[in-house]
């Protein structure tokens, strides 16, 4: 198990025949991910490395059957490319895109939720999701993604920030600890996916037996996960929350500071986690050693 | 980016949201042929991006062309807060008969619009919150639904602005709605938005705050930017497209992505440094990028060490690598490198910079984010 895909999602990509949508569509195919198509308008009937292009999403769903997609064109046409996905019948989309302004974001995003309910957009400007050995829809570097163990335990990683999700992957490998699957849910102001959504699915998967969660200064979202935390997550878990010593950054002026309400430094939102039960380490690194000790402890409970 | 007042009022015409007569000055005459314009007795306010502008006296109402000529020279130059005051906005005085406050924002956590809109504006609105919270009005707007007429007349009413006013803010509800979304505002605030005695409704202040992100479809922002204020280590860094923070500290940072960057911040500051800047060279850095991050960073005379943190997903190491192989022979870099390089092409990356021939007194290279910022922090004591 792993949760949002696995080794049977087909993928599709969004602007395949551009420079990053070709060398990271590979490396996703090379990591064995099932990437079936490519769309760009104009570009049907070419294919790239073997794989073929298609004109629109719809060409490529009916040729294909395939359900995810990964999107990565420039941030003017990105917002159309996810409703074009939607539209068509894709039910998973992850859009890398960075640099959407945000009122496309909020119109996108809302549109997704009444029109298209059952679809989940994962961004933008995200890294990506990876179920290691299974599937790599996004630029994270499969080698760097310890695989899961069938015996276990294995750690789901959730994470805001893109390098800081490879930096966590990394810190677990380096453990020799098992990934179910690390979810980067990207750091712009309206994410499709939100730090709960991942939680909840995490909290349901058999094959995640503890978590770490990745989070940053700004918005209320690490407040909202350890509300939800308390009262849902039961399986153990580390965190990091980066930007302790950052200066105040992008201010919204006075409407935006009420809208957060004290809320946003990264010392409220680390009391708002260990308030959940969350083990909370300074650096990466020491959340990934509170995640091996996490982790010998359930070892402990195993055997 | 924040917008001026006046850059801010000029937004708000676009919109047809109705604001004094007036002008931007940068001279004392300057002043005085905005304020003839625009009519007497007229208010000369300081543009400084930063609050408690009249408590300072960067606010002043002048009756005739010498009084503009007192103020408007005693405003220039005036230090508020460490802000310079570098122009005024001269424009025709208004009477007041109440003061309301509106703005729109994103509500990150809702995923949608919020509208704010209290009948007491002219005050710092955190106060008003923290006071008397039930005297702000806060509706949250689907992006998809937008915000008809109706609902602003509706929002008026709720928010108990008196009858008189009603229309008169809805309209404007309307507007400045419209310049929040088809403008591309972060923010769009009115602060005091006021009633005169004779019944119209007006902005009398503008926070404006532009989603960067939009720039190439608001080609009219370039005059925006020309003002914006940066120190000259910014500047260099705007020039070659990088995010850079300056800072007070001794380390200069070059890591890619924001929540990388940030956490390179804190594990300097951890073991006893202090950064001096923080600096995302973004996904997909090359070695042009990095060359020219290098060179920002040199330009900062209190930077001793340098810590290059790079976690390659888009960015590559072996590109990276090249970078800074590159920089080094273009820049005389006056402090050594510390790097640590991993991810995406990271072997690749080590073994260009291990055959460069580079001098250890001129970069090593750690394993660890924790190792590699010891070795910093050591280097910059």
């Amino acid at each position: 198990m792993a949760i949002f895909v696995d080794q049977n999602t087909k993928v599709i990509v969004q602007g395949l025949t551009g420079g990053q949508g070709k060398y990271h569509g590979l490396r996703n195919k090379a990591y064995g991910t099932q990437i079936v198509a490519g769309v760009t308008p104009g570009k049907g009937g070419t294919d790239v490395e073997g794989i073929p292009v298609y004109n629109s999403v719809a060409e490529a769903v009916k040729a294909t059957g395939a359900t995810a997609s990964f999107v990565t064109v420039p941030p003017k046409a990105a917002s159309a490319a996810i409703l074009e996905a939607a539209g068509a019948g894709i039910t998973f989309i992850v859009c890398i895109t960075e640099g959407i302004p945000a009122q496309d974001e909020a119109r996108t995003y809302n549109t997704l939720v009444r029109d298209f309910p059952k679809v989940r957009l994962l961004g933008p400007n995200c890294p990506g999701i990876i179920s290691p050995g299974k599937c790599n829809i996004g630029i994270t570097a499969g080698e760097i993604a310890q695989l899961p163990s069938a015996k276990g335990p294995n750690v789901g990683i959730v994470s805001r920030s893109g390098t800081l999700t490879y930096q966590a992957l990394y810190e677990l490998k380096q453990l020799g600890i098992g990934v179910s699957t690390c979810v980067g849910i990207g750091g712009d102001p309206v994410p499709g996916t939100s730090f709960i959504d991942c939680l909840r699915e995490f909290q349901a998967d058999p094959e995640t037996h503890a978590i770490i969660m990745i989070g940053e200064i700004g918005g209320s979202a690490e407040e909202e996960a350890a509300e939800f935390i308390k009262a849902n997550v039961t399986k153990p878990m580390s965190a990091y929350i980066a930007g302790v010593t950052a200066p105040a950054g992008k201010k919204m002026g006075h409407a935006g500071a009420i809208v957060s309400g004290g809320k946003g430094t990264a010392q409220g939102k680390m009391d708002a986690l260990r308030a959940a039960g969350v083990l909370v380490g300074h650096n990466p690194t020491e959340a990934g050693s509170l995640m091996a000790g996490i982790v010998a402890g359930i070892v402990a409970g195993l055997s | 980016m924040d917008l001026f007042e006046y850059q801010g009022k000029q937004y708000f015409a676009r919109y047809d949201i109705p604001v004094s007569k007036g002008d931007v000055a940068v001279t004392v005459d300057q002043a005085i042929a905005a304020a003839d314009a625009a009519g007497y007795p007229v208010v000369v306010k300081a543009q400084v991006q930063v609050g408690g502008r009249g408590k300072a006296g960067g606010i002043k109402l002048a009756n005739n062309a010498d009084e503009v000529r007192t103020h408007a020279g005693n405003i220039l130059g005036m230090d508020i807060k460490g802000h310079v005051v570098k122009r005024v906005w001269v424009e025709n005085a208004s009477d007041i008969a109440e003061e309301y406050y509106a703005s729109f924002t994103l509500d990150r956590g809702a995923k949608k619009h919020l509208l704010m809109l209290s009948r007491e504006g002219g005050v710092e609105i955190e106060e008003v919150a923290e006071k008397n919270p039930a005297a702000i009005l806060m509706l949250h707007i689907d992006p998809v639904d937008g915000l008809p007429a109706a609902a602003a007349k509706k929002a008026a009413v709720d928010a108990k602005i008196p009858e008189a006013a009603q229309q008169g803010v809805a309209d404007i509800l309307v507007k400045l709605y419209r310049c929040f979304v088809e403008g591309d505002c972060d923010l769009a605030e009115i602060n005091p938005l006021i009633l005169k005695p004779t019944g119209e409704v007006h902005a009398l202040d503008a926070k404006v705050s532009l989603d960067e992100n939009a720039e190439f479809r608001h080609p009219e922002w370039a005059e925006f930017q020309a003002t914006v204020e940066l120190d000259a280590r910014e500047l260099l860094a705007r020039e070659k497209g990088l995010q850079y923070i300056g800072l007070d500290g001794s380390v200069g940072i070059i890591a890619n992505g924001a929540g990388l960057a940030m956490s390179t911040l804190d594990v300097v500051n951890q073991v006893g440094g202090s950064a001096a800047n923080f600096l995302d060279i973004g996904g997909g850095a090359n070695a042009d990028v990095m060359a020219g991050a290098l060179e920002v960073i040199n330009s900062d005379k209190n930077v001793k060490s340098i810590f290059i943190n790079i976690f390659g997903g888009i960015t590559r190491g072996d590109e990276v690598a090249q970078g800074i192989v590159e920089a080094l022979g273009r820049v005389d870099l006056r402090a050594p490198i510390v790097i640590r390089l991993d991810g995406t092409n990271a072997a690749e990356g080590r073994d260009i910079l291990k055959n460069a021939g580079i001098p250890e007194s001129k970069l090593t290279s750690k394993s660890t984010m924790l190792e590699a910022a010891e070795a910093a922090v050591a280097l910059a004591k």
